[in-house]
């Protein structure tokens, strides 16, 4: 049985001329020439041509919002890996609202080595991202399971309006959050059958027909 | 946070892949994939990916030996392999395990050494067994020697023409006369688990490797990690891992 | 390279295997295949077998490496000990370590490197067969695994070898016609705008045999893109 898989482009492939459409993300211009940056899914969207990398590590704009692992203290604040090839930096007065005293306090009171925070960045200037958990939905993440998938399948997993990711967590009776950067947490109930829908999309993502695989393992 | 739920799931007698705790992962061996070599094969446990290539020299005895064949095996972790893997010589790892597969080849006298004497005290083959990690996804160890065995026994020897080796023309089989098989046991929070992944080995308060010939003889043991093993747990990896050897020996 | 030998290379135009003097040996392509790597892939061209692994881009250590502009390109040419007639003593030798340069320089004009910065790409190449060209085919191998791992590219990187023998001048060269060949040639390019990126040379030929050679590998290159653009969509079309 013959899939149907969207158009795939390699870098380096001609994809259109600057006369007649606009080059957009993962292409770059060359004479009058739109070409692929990446191996990804071609993407026509009015006269935009854009390419969706098909892998690729996470790169942090501001305003993302990202799971990230604490992994070191210093006097002001955290160190967090946020799952790319820069670290990430919490100041205190990002993290915590009320006063603290830096001479009397431990700071790890707050957030600790080890722990999961569900936060966004808040600026990005080169190689040095620093976060904030001012927003409302910033918060520990307790206990769950988290898993990582290529940041740019992410809108995939969120689906429409979060029409993928809700279907998920009903079907599996979890709490998910997803980071930009490709970190996926999950907690509840099936939480095995909710990461392998989310592993699927991973690897599926240029399939069409997908979301009726995934409807079609959820039921199962 | 991944480690702490591995650990949990494995305190409850469970793993993160859904598998039994002296469960297998998918295992497959092919041999002859390396034309060139003498011998070869490529062992997959799960996403565990090595190779072991087979090469044959001339050389001296050892003088303690003079009439027996030389053995030589080495391990190359390769940083293609595994983040964790840098470039430069073979580490602690690479060196230990290399020795591990060597001894249950070695102890279990798989490879009839005296055949491949050639003068005695002057000229006798050498085989030399690379162990190349081609990914690391936990229980090197197993899939080395696996490979390691699989490979010498569907070696042959290339033809010896007046003292020099004629590269291209190979005449007999390599003499194996055991098949040693490795199987490690890892211990986490009371329970013992076959075939770790990358993941639950660095979880794992400690291991033991041990080799066992098709008699049940057990002709090499290695115990690893930093926490102490009651005699009680010693022998009741032990037979597990003579239990499981079974279960390997079907791939040789 | 230059040894002698009584035996003819090259009998009624044909080669040792058969092959016509411009005919490149079969070529096999795998696309991923090492889970650990961010990219992957596995070339053969005939019984020559190379693997490539790229990791990145990743933080880079030490920190007085670090570009504070881009990243960093770093590249190992390495030969398993079994994939040699004579068993290669493991670890780098002279000749690995210049090939690992070139090589390094081959990939790096391909690459947008300018979106990393402080961040390191290592490209992996592991040797498991040597038949003859093992330094074009790890770049074919590299250059797939770097698009693999979704490293923006402005192109594709192809690499053929060229050489002469018996007074001949062929492509892609196997190993025996490595070893007794007059010429031996290696070259790398980017296909889009035929821009060379790997260039060497050793042996003896005149000026005309090296545009020559030029010629053909750019010619038996296509094929080799063909074959590289297939590996790529392959892995995504189930």
């Amino acid at each position: 049985m013959m899939t149907e898989v969207r158009e795939i482009v390699i870098p380096g492939e001609i994809l259109g001329k600057i006369k007649e459409a606009k080059a957009s993300y993962g292409t770059f211009v060359e004479g009058d020439e739109i070409i692929s940056k990446f191996l990804g899914i071609l993407k026509k969207s009015g006269d935009h041509i854009s390419v969706v990398p098909l892998s690729g590590v996470y790169i942090p704009k501001r305003g993302d919002k990202v799971i990230g692992l604490i992994t070191g203290i210093e006097k002001v604040g955290w160190v967090i890996d946020i799952n790319s090839p820069w670290l990430a930096f919490l100041y205190l007065a990002e993290a915590v609202d009320e006063y603290v005293d830096l001479k009397r306090t431990d700071i790890t009171r707050y957030y600790d080595v080890g722990d999961m925070i569900y936060a966004q960045v808040s600026d990005v200037k080169l190689g040095n991202v620093q976060l904030s958990m001012r927003d409302q939905m910033a918060r520990k993440l307790k206990g769950g399971l988290t898993i990582k998938i290529t940041p740019s399948k992410v809108p995939r997993l969120i689906g429409k309006s979060g029409s993928m990711i809700n279907t998920i967590k009903e079907k599996t009776n979890t709490m998910i959050r997803v980071g930009q950067n490709g970190v996926v947490w999950v907690s509840g109930e099936k939480i095995h059958k909710a990461v392998k829908a989310i592993k699927m999309i991973d690897e599926k993502s240029h399939i069409i027909g997908l979301t009726e695989e995934i409807t079609k393992l959820l039921s199962e | 946070m991944r480690a702490d739920y591995i650990l949990k799931l494995l305190e409850n007698g469970e793993r993160i892949d859904r598998r039994k705790l002296d469960e297998f992962r998918e295992i497959k061996v092919e041999t002859g994939i390396i034309k060139k070599a003498e011998g070869s094969a490529r062992v997959k446990i799960g996403n565990t990916d090595v190779i072991v290539g087979i090469k044959m020299n001339l050389g001296a005895p050892f003088p303690d030996v003079p009439d027996m064949g030389v053995l030589k095996t080495g391990a190359e972790f390769v940083p293609i392999a595994s983040p964790d893997f840098d470039t430069g010589p073979p580490g602690e790892d690479a060196t230990e395990l290399a020795r591990i597969v060597d001894r249950g080849i070695r102890e279990s006298e798989c490879i009839d050494l005296e055949k491949l004497c050639i003068k005695e005290g002057e000229r006798v083959w050498e085989v030399y067994v690379d162990i190349h990690i081609i990914n690391h996804d936990g229980n090197l160890i197993d899939a080395s020697a696996l490979a390691s065995v699989a490979a010498l026994k569907t070696s042959k020897m290339p033809e010896l023409k007046e003292d020099k080796i004629v590269r291209d023309k190979l005449v007999k089989k390599l003499p194996v006369n055991h098949v040693p098989v490795a199987v490690t046991v890892g211990e986490i929070s009371n329970n013992f688990i076959i075939d770790p992944i990358k993941e639950e080995e660095d979880v794992l308060n400690s291991r033991l490797s041990i080799a066992v010939t098709e008699e049940g003889k057990i002709c090499a043991m290695q115990k690893g990690g930093n926490c102490a093993l009651s005699m009680e747990e010693v022998e009741k990896m032990i037979d597990l891992a003579v239990k499981k050897s079974k279960e390997i020996r079907k791939f040789l | 390279m230059g040894m002698k030998t009584e035996e003819k290379l090259i009998v009624k135009g044909k080669r040792l295997d058969g092959r016509k003097p411009d005919e490149i040996r079969e070529i096999e392509m795998k696309v991923g295949g090492i889970p650990n790597a961010n990219g992957s892939a596995q070339v053969k061209f005939g019984d020559t077998v190379v693997i490539a692994g790229v990791y990145g881009p990743r933080p880079l250590f030490p920190k007085h490496l670090q570009r504070s502009d881009r990243a960093i390109i770093q590249c190992r040419y390495n030969m398993a000990p079994f994939s040699v007639e004579d068993r290669a003593r493991p670890g780098p030798s002279r000749r690995s370590i210049e090939i690992s340069k070139v090589t390094r320089l081959a990939l790096e004009p391909a690459l947008f490197l300018e979106d990393y910065p402080e961040t390191v790409v290592d490209v992996y190449i592991e040797v498991l067969q040597a038949d003859g060209s093992t330094r074009v085919t790890g770049i074919n191998a590299a250059s797939l695994a770097l698009a693999d791992a979704g490293v923006p590219m402005n192109d594709l990187v192809v690499a053929v070898s060229g050489g002469k023998v018996d007074n001949t001048i062929i492509i892609d060269l196997c190993g025996k016609e490595d070893n007794y060949s007059l010429a031996d040639m290696p070259v790398a390019y980017m296909p889009r705008k035929k821009e060379i990126t790997l260039f060497q040379m050793d042996g003896g030929l005149t000026s005309e045999e090296v545009k020559q050679i030029i010629k053909n590998i750019l010619k038996s290159g296509e094929k080799v893109y063909e074959k590289q653009k297939e590996a790529l969509k392959k892995k995504y079309a189930e």
